[in-house]
């Protein structure tokens, strides 16, 4: 859980922060970015969405928040809601970044609708010095049950989409990325796995919805 | 909320073209009240044909400003919280010295005398009003097309003078198609008899000349789909179309408020801006920009489209820089940054609040370390 900092104020904005906690746990994956994040360093969130993660980054850890976002709809609110946000595709906009400008780029359920991810992992680590990744893991029981037992492609909790409208384009698993990982000689500083709001200690290949991945090159 | 526009009188101004101008007066209004730390003040930048009356109505014409809906209190540009300036550009003709100025060598107008001016000259005199109002380091610099440009041009010259910068529908520089119509507009006036090389002061102004200019201009404002809602192929009688009429409207009502000379001086301005300025790209050009941006362009705005935003946001991003850009859908063409504002006034409020707030956190003095520019072209 996000450490609350001493320098937070009692104003109304705090109070939605606080409120915001559960919320960051709600999407766990974002309970543990926060806990991850170092405060006052410089941060990219890629499909950053309305600019909850970032909006609660800059008011918790100081850092200096940027995103990403595709949706010209959620792109507006992320602006309104005070964050530097850039109407774009991802991988044109990391494409525009110099070298090691931040110190982590933040990527959150989205690798597996990237058309490329390896590239996007490299683009990653050249523009920030950490990638944060967190991702569904495909390798779950319960999504090798489904496809062992109805003999479709799966459908479950974490991918709810038939086969043709789903936006998951590449399907990877915890060994998977780890593999991927050590193939590009990169390290992987953190690893954290999750089944619903809980830790994930034994088997995270089999028992992980949600992998969570701290890399450096 | 009545407001009146005020003159500050300089001893002169240097210009760019080696020209000195003196004395140089302009006009500008202000609105909301500016903090005891002067940490709120807001600076805006009108398009080519406005002026300093951006908000409120005019006490003595009972006019509206040209951006009330977006300045005032709960508004885009919160009076309430902000302090905002507006003035009339140099070369301009509502207040501010321009070829209708009397020139005290002479006792004359200055006509086809005045100097030339750039967009950079511009932004000079703005930033000695600015100073003269005891401003240090402006919140934001805003304004939509010729005042996005000006916008671009104060982070460039004045990197430590503006906090955040605001560019709306607009571009580091002109290309060829809006230079051409630009170019219709002189001929246009050039070649009313009446204009007279510029010396029509006191004679009948190139009225006919000033209209046809507007009429094109208006037509660059708008989008196909902008016009096709609001005229269609409606009739105004047997004669005429309800977008001859339209146009005609406007046209007549510039030349009562605008002087031909200033048309031509303004857009020789525009076109000849380049913010990039003998630097090897636009990149270079933001070597030492410091200020946030928010950059906004319309989806319909064909005379400006997004990607002159966006070759912009990219040049920034380069750099590093803290950018927000978003192009907003909307059906209205370029006046969108005049007319479709609630979209508008929800980006720039957030954008000006977290501005604000950051300011108040860290005066001054985000530093950005291991940053290895990429050569960009």
């Amino acid at each position: 859980m996000p450490r609350s900092h001493s320098c937070e104020r009692p104003d109304s904005k705090l109070n939605v922060a606080q409120r915001f906690v559960p919320e960051l746990l709600g999407r766990s994956d974002y309970a543990i970015i926060g806990e991850i994040i170092e405060p006052d360093t410089r941060v990219l969130d890629l499909g950053c969405g309305e600019g909850e993660l970032l909006a609660w980054l800059a008011q918790n850890k100081h850092v200096d928040a940027r995103g990403v976002e595709i949706s010209g709809e959620k792109t507006r609110q992320a602006i309104a809601r005070g964050v530097s946000v850039f109407h774009s595709d991802l991988e044109e906009a990391l494409a525009d970044l110099p070298n090691q400008a931040f110190d982590y780029v933040i990527l959150s359920q989205t690798l597996q609708e990237t058309r490329a991810p390896l590239k996007v992992l490299q683009e990653m680590l050249r523009v920030g010095r950490r990638a944060i990744v967190a991702f569904p893991n495909f390798g779950h029981w319960r999504v090798r049950l489904s496809h062992l037992l109805t003999g479709r492609a799966p459908k479950t909790k974490l991918f709810p989409y038939d086969w043709y409208d789903s936006p998951n384009i590449h399907f990877l698993t915890v060994h998977d990325f780890e593999d991927m990982a050590q193939a590009q000689h990169w390290t992987i500083e953190r690893r954290m796995f999750l089944y619903g709001h809980r830790t994930v200690k034994l088997f995270p290949n089999l028992l992980a919805e949600v992998a969570v991945f701290l890399v450096k090159r | 909320m009545g407001t009146q526009t005020q003159i500050v009188r300089f001893d002169s101004i240097s210009l760019d073209g080696g020209a000195v101008l003196a004395p140089v007066e302009v006009a500008y209004e202000t609105y909301g009240e500016l903090n005891s730390a002067k940490t709120n003040a807001i600076l805006i930048l009108h398009a080519f044909s406005g002026d300093a009356h951006a908000a409120g109505i005019d006490e003595e014409t009972g006019n509206l400003g040209w951006w009330d809906n977006m300045i005032g209190p709960g508004k885009g540009f919160d009076t309430g919280k902000y302090f905002v300036i507006c003035s009339n550009v140099l070369s301009g003709c509502r207040g501010t010295s321009g070829p209708g100025s009397i020139n005290p060598a002479t006792g004359c107008p200055y006509a086809m005398s005045f100097p030339a001016v750039t967009i950079p000259d511009m932004v000079r005199l703005q930033k000695m009003l600015v100073d003269h109002l005891g401003i240090s380091k402006l919140l934001s610099v805003s304004g939509g097309s010729m005042g996005a440009m000006q916008a671009l041009q104060w982070a460039v010259a004045y990197p430590d003078s503006a906090a955040s910068v605001i560019p709306i529908a607009g571009t580091a520089r002109h290309s060829a198609q809006q230079i051409a119509f630009n170019e219709v507009g002189r001929q246009a006036i050039m070649a009313d008899p009446d204009w007279n090389e510029g010396n029509y002061y006191g004679h009948r102004p190139p009225a006919r000349g000033l209209a046809v200019a507007r009429m094109v201009g208006h037509i660059t404002y708008m989008s196909d789909a902008s016009m096709r809602e609001k005229f269609g192929r409606r009739l105004r009688d047997q004669n005429q179309f309800e977008v001859e009429s339209y146009l005609r409207y406007r046209g007549t009502q510039f030349v009562d408020r605008f002087d031909a000379n200033s048309y031509l001086y303004i857009s020789k301005a525009m076109d000849y801006f380049d913010l990039t300025n003998g630097a090897r790209s636009l990149s270079t050009a933001f070597e030492n920009a410091k200020s946030r941006f928010l950059v906004i362009s319309f989806s319909s705005d064909w005379l400006y489209p997004s990607y002159q935003s966006l070759e912009v946001v990219r040049a920034l991003r380069g750099r590093n820089l803290d950018v927000a850009y978003c192009e907003l859908p909307s059906s209205y063409g370029h006046d969108a940054f005049l007319v479709n504002v609630a979209e508008q006034s929800d980006l720039i409020r957030g954008f000006l609040a977290s501005t604000f707030e950051s300011g108040a956190r860290t005066p001054a003095c985000r530093v950005h370390t291991r940053v290895n520019a990429r050569t960009q072209s």
